[in-house]
């Protein structure tokens, strides 16, 4: 019971949190609730007994993704796209779509089919470590996918780091090799100097 | 005892919130993206979901590498998008017809 009074609680904020996220007018609030969203969902993927994802959700994905879209969104966003706001023109094609979609998965999906007399979770143990079944998972059978997911994180470093560099235009920065072709030709001037009794009468 | 039935509705209502953003959006890339990541995580509440309920591991190991390409996906995405809004100054969904498309 508690744990149903849990479960539809934190359900109930991700559903509207996510309405807010494709509804909001400016960009910010969309990604504000978006990390709303994300952390009733980490909290229902602890009661899925995922505890480990559930707080890599919330660290990498609300403390490292979302952060990155906050400052895209900071950078990017200008007062124009507020008066826009063109969703009009798609909206009774997309209800219909969405209440087709949401009803027949909810048909599909009924307790006859998915009921606890079919299929039943685990009884778990106290000492259960998610963490750690994982850990051994990963690293055994599935060695050969993670150290590819590091390269894929490697590409995506390369490709961010390669789309968004600038050349040095403004930036001060050292040339190298017209320091070294520098002689003293072209470091150094000599002028006639002034007459130092001029510059007496000067002062 | 929650059922794997209510896992499974929460998360299609997700996907679907996350299709409609796709769909209705028409000002802003940054939005579609976040309706991408929306889509995502319904998608990985269902592996979560059956992991549990089917008592296999195999489901989060998924979800791991899905979190890892996702992570991925965003970052270059939002390079191409800072790009696109140095070349262009907008980032809205009707103003790209470079391609002609």
């Amino acid at each position: 019971m508690i744990l149903h009074l849990i479960f539809y609680a934190f359900a109930t904020i991700a559903v509207f949190s996510a309405l807010m996220v494709i509804t909001a007018r400016h960009p910010i609030r969309s990604v504000l609730s978006l990390v709303v969203t994300f952390f009733a969902m980490a909290s229902i993927w602890m009661l899925l007994h995922a505890e480990f994802l559930s707080l890599i959700l919330l660290l990498v994905y609300v403390g490292a993704v979302m952060t990155l879209f906050l400052f895209v969104v900071m950078m990017l966003a200008s007062e124009r796209e507020k008066e826009v706001g063109g969703f009009v023109r798609y909206w009774p094609f997309c209800i219909v779509s969405m209440i087709l979609l949401i009803g027949i998965v909810t048909l599909s999906l009924a307790p006859a089919y998915f009921g606890l007399t079919s299929i039943e979770p685990q009884a778990f143990l106290a000492n259960d470590s998610n963490t750690q079944q994982l850990g051994v998972l990963l690293y055994t059978d599935y060695a050969y996918p993670f150290e590819i997911a590091g390269v894929v994180l490697l590409a995506a470093i390369i490709a961010s780091i390669a789309l968004t560099h600038r050349p040095p235009h403004e930036r001060r920065s050292q040339r190298i090799s017209e320091q070294i072709a520098a002689n003293p030709a072209t470091r150094l001037r000599l002028v006639k100097s002034i007459q130092p009794s001029k510059q007496g009468e000067n002062k | 005892m929650i059922m794997l039935t209510e896992y499974l509705i929460l998360a299609a209502l997700l996907f679907g919130l996350g299709i409609a953003g796709v769909i209705i959006n028409r000002k802003n890339i940054i939005v579609l993206l976040m309706s991408i990541e929306l889509m995502l995580l319904a998608v990985n509440t269902n592996f979560v979901a059956f992991s549990y309920f089917l008592h296999n591991l195999a489901g989060q190991i998924f979800v791991f590498f899905i979190l890892t390409v996702a992570a991925a996906e965003a970052a270059i995405g939002l390079a191409i998008l800072v790009v696109l809004y140095r070349k262009r100054g907008s980032i809205e969904v009707e103003a790209m017809d470079r391609l002609r498309g």
